[in-house]
């Protein structure tokens, strides 16, 4: 459709495309301000030194000390990736399939819902409830048993990290299976493919756009988050958003903070496109 | 495995419901039954301000995105394929960017900033508010796009032809077919930004700060329950509005499946 409208326009209309144009002039200003010249301050400030302002390449040789912490951030981010697939497939799946539309919207409200409250507080319910005299603690205890350390550990982490993107994952995969006709299915399984080839072969080929977007949508703020593991996790789970979050808050070296903000963008920008090349170069963010 | 997920998904809000009308401080332990919290919730001047500073944000933000959004989804749509794709690109750079690097990116902006301007405490209301535009933005053109792609284009042409100024054709006609896309972006908006933490965090000043942004600072300190209050009574609200969106959709689609029966081959009345 884009490629046929470039001939057969009209001219009056070409003439009104060009005058309507000029609606998005003021959006255009305001993204170059504030998204492309910020940018380009990151890299400045990266680098820069912070004292003398001169060119350096200090701040980014820095960042092998934090080699360890990048991948463990990628590691625990991937880890919640593939739960969140694992956990949210089917859930999708089963509301997608519900017949009634009214029982879709209700259960796609209720995984939705929590996604609308704070989740600072959310997270630190979760620390109540693991606690080593938390919720779940003391119930171990009342039965005799001696507690568990379920806080302040990677698993910690990651729960909190599904926990608190497993709906990102859910939503695009329910939007994108929704709209898969269930007489493919049928089909599929009338010409005498088992249940698992109707997995394999027609319902997981076609939602891929939907595990590219929701694996992108859980994979971007878990590989970034700070307040997660500053709540679930110890001083051996620190995440490289929590170094990022220091050098500007307490350690104030804005300009090795810029250049950890850097790398971790390339390298989400990297990833990004890596699992859009999955999804056969068409995967229009599906939100 | 639904059910399952949902528990999973609804456990902290129990937990935090439930310690809402706790006696004690902690958590954990369950002291007895109390409405206490939810007095020296509505005592507390400081907290409710803060919320009111996040609705207001909230509203502003969302409205002016709203405006810019849609139009520049207007203008974008009308771009050469090129030109647009290169927009879109843009577009997609606060969506794709983790929000930390967005923080620090606008936080170095207005470093920069003050700096220039000679201003000292740059960070504040302003701040704050361009931030959130900012990355309200991409969710309004998002779901604008889609709408005017549906559209009938020969529409808006054929009310331009009759005689209509360009600006009668967008409030006469443009503007009902994609008033869905602008409702459902607006919305997003303004959840995007009442939600928002990590980015206002990095570009708020000890001025004017939103309500995440003050939580996050309490639960540095010894926590204070009537926060939970707070998060119960928004919990109940968030239903509420859930429930009549509900309610207000079922009936709708009620209406359109009337309508559609009442105008079989052709295409109907578009409502809103």
């Amino acid at each position: 459709m884009l490629m046929s409208e470039g001939r057969n326009i009209p001219r009056a209309r070409r003439q009104r495309m060009t005058k309507s144009k000029i609606l998005a002039a003021p959006y255009l200003v305001w993204m170059v301000i504030f998204t492309v010249i910020p940018l380009a301050i990151v890299i400045y400030y990266a680098f820069t030194d912070s004292i003398t302002g001169a060119i350096t390449f200090q701040n980014i040789s820095a960042i092998s000390t934090y080699i360890w912490i990048f991948l463990k951030s990628i590691w625990l981010a991937l880890v919640s990736c593939a739960i969140c697939l694992i956990i949210g497939y089917p859930v999708a799946y089963f509301i997608s399939t519900r017949q009634n539309l009214s029982t879709q919207r209700i259960l796609y409200m209720l995984i939705m819902l929590p996604m609308c409250m704070s989740f600072l507080l959310r997270t630190l319910a979760w620390v109540a409830l693991l606690d080593d005299t938390g919720i779940i603690n003391r119930a171990i205890m009342s039965l005799g048993l001696s507690a568990l350390p379920l806080v302040r550990n990677d698993g910690a982490v990651v729960l909190g990290m599904v926990y608190n993107y497993l709906p990102y994952m859910i939503l695009p995969l329910y939007t994108v299976m929704v709209k898969i006709d269930p007489r493919l299915i049928e089909a599929a399984a009338d010409l005498g493919a088992s249940h698992g080839q109707v997995f394999r072969r027609v319902l997981l080929p076609l939602s891929v756009p939907g595990i590219v977007s929701g694996a992108t949508m859980v994979f971007v703020p878990a590989v970034s988050t700070f307040y997660i593991s500053q709540k679930l996790g110890s001083s051996g789970t620190t995440l490289i958003g929590d170094v990022i979050e220091s050098q500007f808050k307490t350690a104030y070296n804005p300009n090795l903070g810029a250049a950890l903000s850097l790398v971790l963008m390339i390298m989400v920008f990297i990833c990004v496109a890596i699992m859009n090349r999955f999804s056969d170069g068409d995967s229009e963010v599906i939100m | 495995m639904t059910i399952i997920v949902l528990i999973f998904l609804y456990i902290p809000m129990i937990v935090l419901a439930v310690g809402s009308f706790n006696k004690g401080t902690d958590m954990a332990t369950w002291e007895g039954f109390t409405f206490h919290q939810y007095s020296e919730l509505f005592r507390d001047s400081a907290l409710l301000r803060l919320l009111g500073n996040s609705v207001i944000i909230s509203v502003a933000a969302s409205l002016i995105a709203t405006i810019l959004g849609t139009m520049a989804a207007i203008g974008i749509f009308n771009m050469r394929s090129r030109m647009r794709s290169a927009v879109m690109m843009v577009t997609n750079i606060p969506m794709t960017n983790p929000d930390i690097v967005t923080g620090v990116s606008l936080a170095l902006l207005f470093a920069f900033a003050g700096i220039m301007l000679r201003i000292n405490n740059i960070l504040g209301f302003f701040t704050l508010l361009i931030a959130h535009i900012t990355f309200d933005l991409p969710y309004v053109i998002l779901s604008v796009m889609p709408k005017l792609h549906q559209m009938d284009i020969d529409l808006r042409d054929a009310a331009l032809d009759l005689g209509c100024t360009p600006i009668q054709a967008f409030f006469k006609v443009l503007i009902h077919e994609i008033m869905p896309g602008i409702i459902s972006g607006a919305l997003m908006a303004f959840t995007m930004s009442l939600d928002d933490f990590v980015i206002s965090y990095f570009v708020s000043g000890s001025g004017f700060i939103t309500l995440p942004v003050e939580i996050y600072n309490y639960t540095k300190k010894p926590l204070q329950p009537k926060i939970y209050a707070l998060f119960t009574l928004l919990f109940v609200v968030i239903i509420l509005v859930m429930v009549i969106m509900n309610l207000l959709q079922a009936s709708d689609d009620k209406k359109r499946s009337q309508a559609k029966h009442a105008f079989v081959g052709g295409k109907g009345r578009v409502g809103i």
